[in-house]
Order: C-alpha cells, then sequence, then structure tokens
C-alpha cells in the first residue's frame, strides 16, 4: 500500500496571500526561510501537507525543507495552543525566577512540553529571551507581554484566556 | 519624487527649526514606544493621552510622540514632556487625563508620578527648555553618553521628517558627495571603532578589504539576530532609530562599492521588523535607497531576511548561510567573507550598534569618536544591564566606565539590599567577573583579559542568591540547544560540560570533575569551528577560575549555599520559632509537612514538621512563613 500521509483531510490549502507571497519570492534565491515564515504566519506551524506543498511550488526537494524547518527553533511542526504562552527563560529571566514560573504554568495547564491542552487553547514554549529584560520573568501569552510575574498571578492570568474561550 | 542635495539641506533647515517647536503648540508629550514599555500598557497609554488630550480640547496645542526606548525600563512606561523636561515614570494609561490637564492645560508639574529617591524626596530633573534631548540628571543618566542612543527617546522612529530634523542623512552628504571611498575608510580608521557585536573587529579593516575584493557584486549586511539572552540593545536601536543603521548600510555600501545590502534581523523582534519596514518604504520613497541616491549616481537597496531562533546565526558565516536559505552552520574561514561571504561574493557583515555608530562618525569626523573611550576601544558601548540591579535598563557609556560606576551609580546598587556577587557580561560566551574587578575600566581588551568578553553588551548582575555552578549550567544548557552541530568538539564537549556540571549541581560531583571541565573547555576553544564553540565553556572556566569554593562546596560538601541548587537543599523547620500557625502545611503540594501531637509549654499550639522523605524541595513553606520557621539546612 503506498504512503497515504500526505493525502489526508488535512491537505494544505493555500489562501491566494501565501500563494503569490511564494510565486514572487520563489525567484529570489535564498527564499527558502522566508517562504516557510509566511507559511507559518498563516498557518500557525508548518504541517507535513504545508510543506510538501512549498516543495512542489518551489522545486526545492522536502529533504531540504525539513533540514531546514528542523534546524531553527522558531518553525514548528505541530499546531500550538490557540493561546500560544511563552515563558522566557533568557539569562536575567532564568535568575529571577523564570525556571519556576514555566513549571508552574504547565502544572496548572497540566501540559508538558510540545503539548497542548485538551480544549486546544494553549501550548507552554520556553523562549530564549523576549527583549524585555527590564520586566523579568516575563511570560507571553497570545502576544501579550506579562511582566515582573509572580507564581501566584498565573492562574488568573490563564482564567482570563479561557473566559475569552 | 526622492530628494536631490539641495532641497534635503533646504527640508533639514526647515525640519530642524520647527521640531518641538510647531506654531501653536504649547507642550510635547514624548512617550517610551519600546518593546518593554509597549507591553506594560504603553499602547493604551499613547491613546488615552490622545483621547484626553481631544477631550479636553487641547489637541492643536500638544503634540504626543512616540518614541524610542529611554532606557529607564525599570521605570516604565516612560512619558517625558517639553518644554519643561518633566519626566514622569511608572505612568498609567489611567494618569493620561491629569497629564493632561496639570501639565499641558494648567502649565504645573504633576509632582504625583516624577521619580522620586527611595526616600520620597523629589529627583532632580533637567532644565526647563535645555534641549529636547536633555535627560533628568539623575543617576541612572549622569554617566551615560548617548551616542547609539542619541535618537531613542527622542525623535518618531516612524517618521523620517525627525530623523532628518535631528541631523539624519547628513553625513551620508559628505559620503555620496564629497569623500571618495578611501576617505571613508580613512575616517573610519581614525574614529578607531570596533565591531560592537562582540569580538571587536576593526570596522575600517573588514571595509577595507572587501573594497580592495575583486568583483562588481558585493553586499553589505546588518546583523540584527540579536541571540544572547539578555541583551537587547540592538533591537531597542532598531525599534528607535532605524534610519541611523540604514544610513551606516549606505555608507558601508559606498565604501565597499556595493549597492544590495541585507537586515537580517530575529523573527522574534515583530516590532523592531515593523519599524524598519516603515522606515524602509520612507527611505525609497524620499530617495535615500534606490537608483542614484540624492542625485550622487549611487545605487542602494535594502532588503530584509527574517532569522528564525538560532544563537549561531550571530556568527557571520552561518548567518550567510541562513540568508541562502540552507540551515544556519558555520563554514571554516578563510576564506573570510570579505572576499568570499554571501553568494561566494565580498560581504560585509556589521552589527546594528556598530552601523548606528557611522552617522555619527560621518558628520562629525572620525577624530570626534576617538576622543572618547580608551586607548585601544573607542567610543561609547551600550550594555543590557539586568538581574539583581535596581535600575534595570538600557545603559551607554564611554568605553573605559568602570562597571563599579554602571552598577552602583548608574545602576545604583543591588536590589533589595543584598550583596554584590558577581557580573556577568559577554553572554553564553563571556564569564563572571567578581567583586575584585569592579575598578577595572571596560573595554574589549580589559574583559577578555579577565577571561571575559564584551560580547554583544549583555551585562548581568548576580547576588548572594545565585549560583555561579547553576548560572554556569545554564549557560551551557543554552549551548548544547544552540550547537549547530557541525563539529565534534563543539557538539560533543557541550553535552559532556553540561552532563559533568548537571551532575555536580545534583550532588555527585567528584573533585577530579572540575580538571575534566576545564580540559573539555580547553579543547574547545582550540578545536572548535566557530566562535560559538570557542567560547562555549567561557562561563564554566571563568566560574571554576573565580569561584572555585563554590565548586568544591557542591562537590565535597554537598552544599549550595545559594539555595538554588535543589538536589542539595532539603528544608526543615525550627520548632523554637514555629507558632504553630499551619499556613505552611496548606502551602505544601507534597503534603508532607504535619503537626506534632504535643504542644510545647509556653506555646499555645504545636509546631509542624517536614518529612524529608516526602518533600518536594519547592521551597514554597520557605518563602510564606512569616516567623522565619523554615530553615534551609
Amino acid at each position: 500500500m503506498a504512503c497515504q500521509c500526505a493525502t489526508t483531510a488535512d491537505d494544505a490549502k493555500f489562501p491566494p496571500d501565501l500563494v503569490s507571497f511564494i510565486d514572487d519570492w520563489k525567484v529570489k534565491p535564498g527564499c527558502l526561510i522566508m517562504i516557510l515564515h509566511k507559511t507559518q504566519e498563516t498557518f500557525g506551524f508548518i504541517s507535513r501537507a504545508s510543506a510538501e506543498q512549498i516543495s512542489a511550488m518551489t522545486g526545492i526537494s522536502l529533504a531540504r525543507i525539513y533540514g531546514v524547518i528542523t534546524f531553527y527553533h522558531f518553525f514548528k511542526t505541530a499546531k500550538p495552543g490557540k493561546y500560544k504562552t511563552s515563558v522566557c527563560l533568557g539569562t536575567a529571566c532564568y535568575l529571577k525566577g523564570g525556571g519556576d514560573l514555566i513549571e508552574e504554568a504547565r502544572s496548572i495547564l497540566g501540559i508538558a512540553p510540545d503539548e497542548v491542552t485538551p480544549d486546544g487553547l494553549f501550548s507552554i514554549d520556553e523562549v530564549r529571551c523576549v527583549g524585555c529584560c527590564g520586566l523579568a520573568p516575563v511570560m507571553v501569552v497570545a502576544n501579550e507581554t506579562y511582566g515582573k510575574l509572580t507564581k501566584d498571578k498565573l492562574s488568573g492570568i490563564f482564567d482570563t484566556y479561557r473566559e475569552k474561550g | 519624487m526622492g530628494f536631490t542635495l539641495e532641497e534635503l539641506r533646504k527640508f533639514r533647515a526647515e525640519k530642524k527649526a520647527e521640531f518641538r517647536n510647531l506654531p501653536g503648540r504649547t507642550h510635547y508629550i514624548l512617550t517610551c514606544g519600546g518593546t518593554a514599555c509597549q507591553s506594560n500598557k504603553g499602547e493604551e497609554l499613547f491613546n488615552a493621552l490622545n483621547d484626553e488630550a481631544k477631550k479636553q480640547g487641547l489637541a492643536d496645542k500638544v503634540q504626543i510622540v512616540r518614541t524610542g526606548c529611554f532606557g529607564f525600563c525599570e521605570k516604565g512606561p516612560i512619558v517625558k514632556v517639553l518644554p519643561e523636561n518633566n519626566f514622569y515614570v511608572e505612568v498609567k494609561p489611567e494618569d493620561a487625563a491629569e497629564i493632561i490637564d496639570v501639565n499641558v492645560k494648567q502649565g504645573k508639574e504633576l509632582t504625583r508620578l516624577e521619580f522620586k529617591r527611595p526616600d520620597g524626596t523629589p529627583e532632580p530633573k533637567a532644565a526647563k527648555g535645555g534641549g529636547h534631548a536633555e535627560l533628568p540628571p539623575i543617576g541612572f543618566y549622569q554617566k551615560q553618553v548617548r551616542v547609539v542612543l542619541r535618537n531613542c527617546g527622542v525623535i518618531n522612529p516612524e517618521d523620517i521628517n525627525e530623523y532628518i530634523a535631528n541631523d539624519g542623512y547628513l553625513g551620508l552628504e559628505k559620503v555620496l558627495f564629497e569623500w571618495s571611498q578611501e576617505k571613508i575608510i580613512e575616517e573610519m580608521k581614525a574614529s578607531g571603532m570596533r565591531g560592537r557585536g562582540g569580538a571587536g573587529f576593526p570596522t575600517w579593516l573588514k571595509w577595507d578589504f572587501a573594497r580592495k575584493a575583486p568583483g562588481d557584486v558585493k553586499y553589505v549586511i546588518c546583523n540584527a539576530d540579536e541571540g544572547d539572552p539578555g541583551a537587547y540593545m540592538d533591537r531597542s536601536t532598531v525599534e528607535g532609530d532605524p534610519h541611523s543603521v540604514i544610513e551606516g548600510m549606505i555608507t558601508a555600501g559606498k565604501a565597499i562599492g556595493s549597492h544590495q545590502g541585507f537586515v537580517y534581523i530575529r523573527a522574534e523582534y515583530p516590532l523592531a521588523v515593523h519599524r524598519l519596514e516603515i522606515a524602509l518604504k520612507q527611505a525609497q520613497e524620499n530617495g535615500f535607497l534606490g537608483k542614484d541616491i540624492l542625485g550622487s549616481g549611487f545605487d542602494f537597496d535594502i532588503e530584509i531576511r527574517l532569522g528564525a531562533g538560532a544563537f549561531v546565526c550571530g556568527e557571520e558565516t552561518a548567518l550567510i548561510q541562513s540568508i541562502e536559505g540552507n540551515r544556519g552552520m558555520p563554514t571554516p574561514k578563510p576564506p573570510f567573507p570579505a572576499n568570499k561571504g554571501l553568494w561566494q561574493k565580498p560581504t560585509i557583515i556589521n552589527n546594528v550598534e556598530t552601523l548606528a555608530n557611522i552617522p555619527v562618525i560621518t558628520a562629525k569626523g572620525g577624530a570626534w569618536l576617538a576622543a572618547m573611550g580608551t586607548e585601544k576601544s573607542k567610543g561609547t558601548k551600550v550594555f543590557a544591564l539586568t538581574g539583581k540591579v535596581q535600575n534595570s535598563g538600557l545603559v551607554e557609556v564611554p568605553m573605559g566606565t568602570t562597571l563599579r560606576e554602571i552598577i552602583f551609580e548608574i545602576g545604583g546598587g543591588i536590589k533589595n539590599g543584598r550583596k554584590f556577587k558577581g557580573v556577568q557580561t559577554g553572554g553564553p560566551s563571556g564569564g563572571i567577573l567578581t567583586e575584585q574587578f569592579l575598578d577595572t575600566p571596560i573595554d574589549f581588551d580589559s574583559l577578555t583579559a579577565n577571561g571575559s568578553m564584551m560580547g554583544s553588551g549583555g551585562m548581568i548582575v548576580m547576588d548572594e542568591d545565585d549560583c555561579v555552578v547553576d548560572v554556569a549550567r545554564f549557560y551551557m544548557d543554552f549551548c548544547v540547544d544552540e550547537s549547530c552541530g557541525k563539529c565534534s568538539p563543539c557538539r560533543i564537549g557541550t553535552t559532556q560540560i553540561l552532563k559533568l556540571l548537571e551532575k555536580i549541581t545534583n550532588g555527585n560531583g567528584e573533585e577530579s570533575d572540575i580538571e575534566k571541565l576545564d580540559r573539555i573547555g580547553k579543547a574547545m576553544a582550540k578545536a572548535s569551528l566557530c566562535a560559538l564553540g570557542q567560547t562555549a565553556a567561557n562561563p564554566t572556566v571563568s566560574t571554576i577560575k573565580n569561584f572555585k569554593d563554590e565548586y568544591l562546596e557542591h562537590i565535597k560538601d554537598k552544599k549550595c549555599r545559594a539555595g538554588k541548587c535543589k538536589k542539595l537543599l532539603s528544608y526543615a523547620i525550627d520548632l523554637e520559632a514555629c507558632i504553630g500557625c499551619s499556613l505552611c502545611a496548606k502551602k505544601c503540594p507534597g503534603e508532607c509537612i504535619t503537626q506534632l501531637p504535643d504542644v510545647p509549654a509556653g506555646k499555645k499550639k504545636a509546631p509542624f514538621v517536614i518529612d524529608a522523605s516526602k518533600c518536594l524541595k519547592c521551597g514554597e513553606c520557605f518563602n510564606c512563613c512569616k516567623f522565619k520557621a523554615v530553615v534551609r539546612v
């Protein structure tokens, strides 16, 4: 039986602006990373189907595309939670308790690294420095930055997002 | 259509006269639009000020400007009101109405929001009408000299006119119309400028190599992939003054004969990318980029390329691989990028801070910059001062300033009255300097001589609650993650060092491990392909050198004096001090704190005890006890 992993229901459907972006860029040398950025911006992650479609559109081999995706921390191959949460573990945040924050956040939400909560709302990443060292320790939820955080504030923050659904 | 030279000069003179001096406007409110302040409700504050000005009928009297970073991130969001030069700290959106009413309408100072000393008395402020870039003469700013950050907190980074009004693109006039390539490089040499990205290579020399390299196609790359955890000066510069980076790149392009530039910038910095996109568009529309710039016949264009979160891409050859769309793995040098760089063409790569210095050098001359600094390191350096220091923030000081001045005068000393332990410079490539180096003037060479390095300028202050072994482990964990895996000294060396450090922090260390760490570190420094591997052991090696007794304590006594290494820690309750309030037992997630059956004589309640076999060592009991009855043993 032939491999069916590429032809499942979630076959990537690229919106027109992504298609035209790829068409514009694919003629430029070194375009792959910019195309991957745009794809991730569109879908939140880069699925196998997306990667295959990029390969078909650009002529870049799937192996090379995966080589690049897996090299860079920024690119994700699994769908993140709706409210993507990043806990900063840059040096300043680490010294001020960022490590405890991420442990607490994971235990509140009951998820391990690379997992998404069953309701699909949250996933937690550790990131290296979001550049707000003056506000350490810092957590970012859905692009909203929370600075000078303490562990006891975490559940309240998650609750506000949960209420939004 | 873009400017010609004459038009630009006339336009600048007009804009300069108008700058913060518009007819009919009585006040100017500058709010910080840097990432840190923006995330601290800075956006809402800016909108609230605008709404209030309209509501109170003063919209045509006051101009509200969103500027770049003031540097004083600890007390953000910052608001400055001109012409009084009132400097407000920790401003909230709710304060907008009062600022407009008291300061703009009544012309009085809103004392409630001014920056105060810890005892509540007001700090001195900058003189009224003392220039729009004036900052209050408080400890935080007094020793600072803002060259790179000259426009941050002064101009609106999203408006090219404000950059032009403040002598923007002034140096470029000379570069395009008066100076030869040799003359530009000569001025760079006279300035003594060394690359601010970390290694401190003379900028003029890099440019000269690329200028002399044969070929018609050459490239200028701006390295804005600030990956050092704990440094954010490049982000703030791009956010607060993107045109100075663009002007620096055009100058570099002319100097080496390149017509295409790339800015390689972290995707994790969306605001910086956004501001840069606006700036590039405005520069193109006004004729500073594109064909025949200002009618000089010189063509230059700039494109943005996004990084994707790989620390190693700060290394020149890895960065080039990444722009080419590959995995960011370094290649051996030589060939150096100045000869064979991007797509095998001569390429120079300069860091954001280096480039932001260029317009000042060209406008004021190399000698102006060279007058500042030490013998071999000229100009200023921006540091991201963070960690256990009173005033976290972005500080720019002349080279040769001592650590003591930076940490204790600018930074205001250690937080919460704790004791200074050390300061980490240079991030994952640097080391920790102790008290004995506090009075060493800081420059590229003095830091290297003392086992650390300048790096990109992260400066993380540690107090007695920080464990140096744990910090060394933290950086090595980072390097294991970030090693690209191409060369074995780095790939295997980082992993082995991490294992040894974990062994020590877990309480299984042996004395011979210290020597092993040192030996692996030396091998990595000699044999690794790129600077990441060559310097990855620095945090470990420097802490072994400066804090050997702490390593020995972990190994021999199985103790961590800072209480950070959890495996070496246990908690107990002082039965005398415990009043039996039960708070710790309620907080304990492991349910391992129980009450003794008997109430001792003279006490109302029986004390509690911790079952060490079940203890998770989370420290909740230690943190919550108000009677200091929980102790670390």
